[in-house]
């Protein structure tokens, strides 16, 4: 992992509630195909926006809690957390382009 | 020029359908039945896709209601003996989808009997769509054939259509394997015939 981290159960409250930057938590497992599609554009995303927003990964196998929190049924999925609240959420495997353009508002 | 158009999911266009999308609603049971675990399911549909559907969800809800609007299914008969001899597969026989209930999430399924016109809420956690898929070949009607389906018709195992120089490949065509990497081998014979065409076509 390059500019993205993980967060865990434990880790995210801190890492991603009470960040003062929007968080981008990318919902993801080990058996997704379509997640490992876009992990290297969430990569390159953190990393030409990483003053301006976080990308932060969750594995949902390895941390069901937070995925039933957030009442997660299908991956990948990205929610946008900003002051601790969900303010967008962004469902299925994209281009970066029509990443961007889901994020405009936060970047 | 090569056609990769692909193929969608058929919507049924009830209420809830689009907002719960991904919030309980699926059309991926491969994809998406990991969270559904110990839930009841619903399945829609009665062909060979919504049993296979149905078949696998096993392995994880707690239930699975097959809801069909017929009484009878039109899958092959060994793979409706599968799911009759499935202790976990129930059969909402004769119903309708009315709407997608829930709020957030899907707690339920409203579907309607067709003969008394009675509704009823079906308590489920996740409702998969399998009521087949819709080849994206719309823009090509008129100037392409296309089998009874909708789907672009190639010349044998080729990627060839009807006209010189035009090729088809993945889901637009191919209404029996539908996986991504079999619609990525499709789309490499069309650029190795494509490749031909031009060298024997270049002047």
């Amino acid at each position: 992992m390059g500019a993205t981290r993980a967060v865990t159960d434990e880790t995210f409250d801190t890492e991603v509630l009470q960040n003062s930057k929007p968080v981008i938590v990318d919902y993801w497992a080990e058996w997704c195909g379509p997640c490992k599609m876009i992990a290297p554009v969430l990569e390159e995303i953190a990393s030409e926006y990483g003053e301006k927003i976080d990308v932060v990964k969750l594995n949902v196998d390895d941390n069901p809690a937070i995925a039933q929190r957030y009442s997660i049924l299908a991956i990948p999925t990205l929610n946008v957390f900003q002051n601790g609240e969900v303010v967008k959420q962004i469902k299925g495997a994209k281009p970066k382009a029509a990443l961007l353009r889901d994020l405009a508002d936060f970047i | 020029m090569i056609i990769a158009t692909g193929s969608k999911y058929k919507e049924l266009g009830v209420a809830g359908e689009k907002e719960l999308s991904g919030h309980g609603v699926s059309w991926c049971a491969t994809c998406d039945g990991f969270f559904f675990r110990e839930q009841h399911i619903a399945v829609i549909g009665g062909g060979d896709s919504a049993l296979e559907e149905a078949l696998f969800l096993t392995r994880f809800g707690k239930s699975v209601t097959l809801v069909h609007r017929r009484n009878e299914l039109r899958a092959s008969k060994i793979m409706q003996d599968r799911a009759f001899a499935n202790p976990k597969i129930k059969f909402q026989w004769g119903s309708e989808v009315v709407e997608m209930v829930g709020d957030g999430k899907v707690s339920g399924l409203k579907v309607r009997n067709v003969h008394s016109g009675e509704e009823q809420v079906l308590p489920v956690g996740g409702v998969f769509i399998a009521i087949g898929h819709l080849p994206r070949s719309e823009l090509f009607a008129g100037q392409l054939d296309t089998n009874s389906d909708g789907y672009l018709e190639v010349e044998g195992r080729s990627t060839r259509t009807a006209i010189e120089g035009v090729f088809a490949c993945g889901d637009v065509v191919d209404h029996v394997y539908r996986q991504a990497i079999t619609a990525a081998g499709s789309g490499c014979s069309a650029a190795i015939d494509a490749e031909r065409w031009l060298a024997e076509h270049a002047s």
